[in-house]
């Protein structure tokens, strides 16, 4: 095994280019663990700590520029207000300790269907900006995730940004799991209102091969919230569209039974999320004045 | 390959160090630190937590490779650093910490009582800990203390709350968890009449 540790991003492309099985190591959350166990031997490891501009963070007009290796206890103390649903992940990540080192970078890097951030950055709307010696790319969040644990990245390529859409309206996100911390989700799912365009997102994580959307479930609650002009009114949402919405979500998820929990399970759990996130979300919009931050 | 970093406040090098190797191995088995735990080697546990650069992590995810140049505490050296954020808020000189040596020889020596604490150095959290029995078998112990001190470092009066979210990354098997809650409060109920 070699230990690349490059001073700078150019430095890092230029190894990644050179030796594209290089593993690249930032919080090291995933891939240590894999090492200790010796499931994993990489010829390379490509040490990302050293690039400053990974950690770093910019608040935009429209977008939040993510550093790839920012960790998430940073993105909850500093991001709440951009990022609700993001910074309520996080939160759910691990422990402290984890949460320290590891950054939205691995997550999307490991690409677990488990990972707690996909769900927030599924129902925010994100783009990830990838980089090789070749040049750069943006890749839009539902193109990301390509399979079990694959993504679109190509082998000379390392995660520099994410950009996130900046909250235009209430975000939620929650996860199954059998206590507070130290838990790989049963199930997670996110959404977010977007009041500007008048649409809701969300995102499923842990319940299908890939993060997903439940598509279906947005497009029928848009339809839904339009024709009965609940954007304008700020009526409470009727009990038949909750509960068409979180049928919906549970129709989109394609989980497995496993370890952690039954398909028929996870199916369910996902239902009650959609419902209940999208009463608390609703409430939170008509509330005027209320806060976007998310109630850790 | 060879790695420079900083532990409990003095210079170190390890040599010879595998590349997939953690930062835990190098304390325990290169550097003679064996404080730091080694139980789950997959981030679960907390037995292995030190500070990085003052960021409690757990030392079993860190690469060896990742830490060169940067600054390492563990519970070794907890005594002294806690003296002496207390003294001079933090290091200025270089010439405080604890010395490689001094830190292997850490332990309860049959003229101190381990039992009290007495006659042995120890940070206040460490005393807390004794003092509210919060220790049973021990193999938690360091990390749990690591953390904790970090916990009292950045809130001084932390909620029941505040004490275990910062405490639940650490697994206790005893599940004595109840008297480590009273540790630490104790310890911040000390560091509160000491302002």
């Amino acid at each position: 095994m070699d230990f690349l540790r490059p001073a700078s991003w150019e430095e890092a492309l230029a190894a990644k280019a050179e030796h594209p099985t290089a593993v690249p190591i930032a919080g090291g959350t995933d891939v240590m663990v894999e090492i200790n166990f010796d499931h994993r031997r990489p010829e390379y490891l490509l040490d990302l700590n050293r690039i400053e501009l990974l950690s770093e963070w910019e608040v935009g007009e429209e977008n939040v520029r993510l550093g790839a290796s920012v960790p998430y206890t940073r993105i909850m103390e500093n991001l709440r207000a951009e990022l609700p649903g993001l910074a309520l992940a996080s939160h759910t990540v691990a422990s402290p300790q984890i949460r320290n080192r590891g950054g939205v970078g691995g997550n999307l890097g490991t690409a677990s269907p488990a990972g707690d951030a996909h769900p927030a950055l599924l129902a925010a709307g994100a783009e990830v900006e990838v980089e090789s010696v070749r040049g750069s790319r943006f890749i839009p969040i539902d193109a990301f995730y390509t399979g079990v644990k694959r993504n679109a990245l190509e082998p000379d390529e390392l995660i520099k940004t994410v950009h996130i859409k900046k909250a235009d309206g209430p975000q939620q996100y929650s996860k199954v799991g059998t206590r507070n911390a130290m838990v790989i989700a049963v199930c997670a799912f996110g959404l977010a209102l977007h009041p500007e365009t008048r649409t809701v997102r969300t995102g499923i994580g842990s319940a299908a091969p890939t993060p997903i959307r439940a598509k279906e479930a947005e497009a029928f609650l848009n339809a839904a919230l339009e024709e009965g002009g609940f954007w304008d009114n700020g009526k409470i949402i009727t009990p038949s569209i909750a509960k068409q919405f979180a049928d919906l979500c549970s129709g989109a998820a394609n989980p497995i039974d496993d370890v952690r929990g039954t398909a028929k399970y996870r199916r369910h759990a996902v239902g009650i999320m959609a419902r209940r996130q999208l009463g608390w979300v609703w409430e939170q919009y008509r509330g005027t004045g209320r806060t976007l931050e998310g109630a850790a | 390959m060879r790695v420079n970093f900083t532990v409990n406040g003095r210079p170190q090098e390890a040599d010879d160090v595998w590349e997939g190797e953690s930062l835990l191995y190098v304390l325990r088995e290169r550097m003679g630190l064996p404080g730091s735990k080694n139980a789950c080697e997959q981030g679960e546990c907390g037995s292995c937590t030190v500070r990085l650069d003052g960021v409690p992590v757990c030392s079993c995810l860190v690469a060896a490779g990742q830490v060169e140049g940067r600054d390492v505490v563990t519970v070794e050296g907890l005594a002294e650093y806690a003296k002496e954020r207390t003294e001079h808020g933090s290091c200025g000189t270089g010439a405080c910490g604890t010395p490689l040596d001094a830190a292997k020889k850490w332990q309860a020596k049959p003229t101190q009582d381990s039992q009290t604490g007495e006659g042995v150095e120890l940070s206040p959290i460490q005393q807390a800990f004794i003092d509210a029995g919060a220790v049973q078998c021990g193999f938690c112990t360091p990390g749990l203390l690591i953390a904790a001190d970090e916990l009292l470092e950045r809130q001084s009066d932390p909620s029941d709350q505040d004490i275990r979210e910062a405490l639940s990354g650490n697994l206790c098997r005893c599940t004595g968890y109840e008297k480590i809650l009273d540790a630490v409060r104790l310890a911040a109920a000390r560091q509160g009449e000491a302002v």
